[in-house]
């Protein structure tokens, strides 16, 4: 039915492209604009894994047309690293702790982490799972998650440890 | 997991929403923050022919303090009023059952009339409406109207609103006289998940401690929110004491009507719904 000329800029870069009304916004981010970071998890809006940043706030990918994007920022999983080869210091934390298993949930979960410590510097263990808390993980168990967030919450003030320093390792 | 086609509108005001609702004679569906239509199209339990997004009507966003109440525009995203000072001051019921509504994820994109005019029995958004007496405004093209919030549930997931109206905006009166207190809890099966019982509670007190106006809510325990209006009565006039509270707890066991679902027999509705009105009270009098 009714096909829409869609402008967006995805991690700094300008797209245009001409979609179906119905295509989801994560669908474009994987499917046209092969960033296939982002990932699919139960397409209903319960699982999170597919998290994106549209203008600076979390928001679930599959719950929103693209074409509703029209004009937004979005920052995706890739938008999140350094560059290409590289990790974040939230994603270092992450590799540090042993905070992924089968990886699926990954990408959202740095998402909502990413959200929580640009609006928190200093978060509680709390605050941590609660702004995790949209997004399912079958795997950890979530407490190294929780544990990485608190790690790159430490680095990201400047305190430079490594989990081994804190544990007197 | 994919909606069938649609067509897809993006008015810029809302007399153009009103127009479209209007020739559409029921096709179209008003999308708002999505969080609950975009999972039912997923899953093709909707499949409106027409979208009618309103998310970028300006008309449609914003808060504004009067003297009496907090106006809420329609597509004011719940973690917008979560923030906003007014809401936290003015209407702080409507604050706490924010909290318990979604993630930041979905309050991001969730907006206030949305939730309301979904009508979740277990919604927490429409539960603090009805404590509050709030009001909601529509538009079609026929013209503009209020809707009381007793009279705006009609059920599980459906409301007074006709096909051919907008909700524009939600009332939410402030109490001005008195010692204000209020309370909300629920029980879910994960932080954030619906309730499945639900209790709203806001009372006004005198500097001797005696309850003056008393509004109490449950939701989750009938096929739309109620007030307990049994429960309220018995309250008007007393301290509040712990038998006081009890005896309103009774009714309220007495009162709810639970639907059986997957998560919860009416049974244990029916007790939660008491325990959570007396733990409500408790919070809205320390």
């Amino acid at each position: 039915m009714s096909q829409h000329e869609l402008t967006v800029t995805v991690n700094g870069v300008c797209r245009r492209a001409r979609v179906a009304a119905r295509l989801t916004l994560v669908d474009f981010l994987r499917d046209e604009l092969h960033l296939t970071g982002t990932h699919v998890g139960c397409e209903h809006g319960v699982c999170g894994a597919c998290s994106v940043l549209l203008d600076g706030r979390p928001v679930r990918s599959c719950l929103l047309f693209a074409v509703q994007a029209e004009g937004a920022a979005i920052v995706t999983i890739e938008g999140l690293s350094p560059d290409p080869e590289g990790l974040g210091i939230l994603q270092d934390s992450f590799w540090e702790t042993h905070a992924q298993q089968c990886g699926y949930c990954t990408p959202g979960m740095l998402i909502a982490a990413h959200a929580l410590l640009q609006r928190n510097a200093d978060p509680s263990e709390a605050e941590i799972r609660d702004a995790i808390s949209g997004n399912l993980c079958r795997c950890t168990g979530y407490q190294q998650i929780v544990e990485a967030v608190a790690l790159a919450a430490r680095r990201l003030r400047g305190v430079n440890v490594t989990e081994a320093d804190e544990h007197g390792g | 997991m994919k909606a069938v086609d649609f067509d897809y509108e993006c008015p810029a005001s809302i007399d153009e929403v009103c127009r479209r609702l209007a020739v559409a004679g029921g096709d179209a569906k008003i999308i708002a923050g999505g969080q609950t239509l975009v999972p039912l199209m997923a899953m093709r339990l909707a499949r409106p022919a027409r979208l009618i997004d309103i998310n970028r009507i300006a008309a449609l966003q914003g808060i504004a303090d009067r003297v009496n109440h907090v106006a809420v525009r329609a597509c004011t995203r719940q973690a917008a009023a979560l923030d906003h000072p007014a809401v936290r001051a003015r209407v702080p019921l409507l604050a706490m059952a924010l909290g318990f509504v979604g993630h930041d994820q979905t309050r991001n994109r969730g907006t206030i009339g949305g939730s309301l005019a979904n009508a979740d029995p277990a919604a927490e958004i429409g539960l603090a409406a009805l404590a509050l007496d709030a009001e909601i405004e529509a538009q079609s093209a026929r013209g503009t109207r209020t809707i009381a919030l007793e009279l705006f549930f009609a059920g599980p997931m459906e409301t007074a609103l006709a096909p051919d109206e907008c909700l524009t905006e939600i009332r939410f009166p402030v109490w001005r006289d008195g010692m204000i207190g209020t309370g909300f809890q629920e029980v879910s099966i994960r932080r954030s998940d619906f309730a499945l019982a639900a209790a709203a509670v806001q009372i006004a007190r005198d500097g001797a401690g005696t309850c003056r106006r008393i509004a109490i809510a449950v939701g989750g325990a009938a096929p739309t929110p109620i007030r307990i209006a049994a429960a309220e009565r018995r309250l008007l006039g007393t301290r509040l004491e712990e038998a006081d509270i009890d005896a309103a707890a009774a009714i309220v066991r007495e009162t709810v009507a639970p639907l059986a679902d997957l998560h919860a027999s009416p049974a244990y509705r029916r007790r939660v719904a008491g325990s959570l009105v007396a733990r409500a009270l408790a919070e809205a009098a320390s």
